[in-house]
């Protein structure tokens, strides 16, 4: 048809990758990822609900391998999520919004996401 | 011939008055889960390896019971405004779209009340 030779706008494989659009489909993501991730937090809290034995075999499901590597995912989805939406937070206070800013404040959310992935799990196993 | 308002036409034809009631809300939320996310995570840190006994107390704990199901709130609303948003971006079929919404609804609406009664009935000692 006619109408799909009209010329489209530029999308994400004509662009060259910044951090700004980088850490924006970021946040997407992990958005999304994290909203799979409140299975997680259901079942354990009804796993707690649901007495020791329920608790136990949730313990033993949560820290398999494939739990663990799943938690991982989760716990930095979280915590870019989290220093992402901040850095949001201030953009719609409006401040922020020139591209030096922004290329440095994204460095710094990647960098405190891996940061803050790696004390929490270095703490959680430190105690 | 139209008998209607002016106002009466436009408030039928989109955002009149509550066109930015679910931003507002995902910022909102976003801002209660800044401080409750810091807690919970700091929580689960000093929780891993406890035992069932401990982990129960500490929902069972007044404070830690509402907080928790503060979080729950926030995060569930979060996520559905969240999620309502990817789908309107990447779903372009109406169909398709309906169907996806309808459902993402249902299920974060039944994922809040499970959690929220997880975290009661332990509070409750159900």
């Amino acid at each position: 048809m006619a109408t799909h030779k009209r010329p489209l706008s530029p999308h994400l494989q004509i662009y060259k990758p910044q951090i700004t659009s980088f850490t924006s489909i970021l946040h997407r993501a992990t958005g999304v990822a994290l909203s799979v991730g409140t299975l997680v937090l259901v079942y354990w809290l009804s796993a707690i609900a649901g007495g020791e034995e329920a608790y136990k075999s949730a313990q033993e499901l949560l820290s398999s391998v494939v739990g663990l590597v799943l938690l991982l995912g989760w716990s930095f989805a979280l915590f870019y999520h989290l220093c992402n939406g901040i850095r949001h937070l201030f953009w719609d206070a409006g401040y922020g919004f020139d591209i030096e800013t922004t290329r440095k404040t994204g460095r710094t959310v990647l960098t405190m996401s891996v940061i803050l992935t790696i004390g929490a799990w270095a703490l959680a196993y430190a105690m | 011939m139209d008998f209607r308002t002016p106002l009466a036409r436009v408030r039928g034809l989109g955002s009149a008055r509550d066109g930015t009631e679910r931003f507002i809300a995902q910022r909102m939320t976003a801002i209660a889960l800044v401080p409750l996310l810091i807690w919970f995570v700091a929580s689960i840190v000093s929780l891993v390896g406890a035992d069932y006994a401990t982990v129960k107390e500490w929902v069972s704990t007044p404070f830690v019971t509402v907080l928790l199901l503060l979080l729950l709130g926030a995060v569930f609303y979060h996520a559905q405004i969240g999620l309502h948003e990817v789908f309107e971006d990447y779903l372009h079929s109406d169909l398709v779209k309906t169907t996806a919404m309808v459902l993402m609804k249902f299920t974060i609406t039944t994922l809040g009340l499970f959690s929220a009664l997880a975290v009661l009935r332990i509070a409750l000692g159900g």
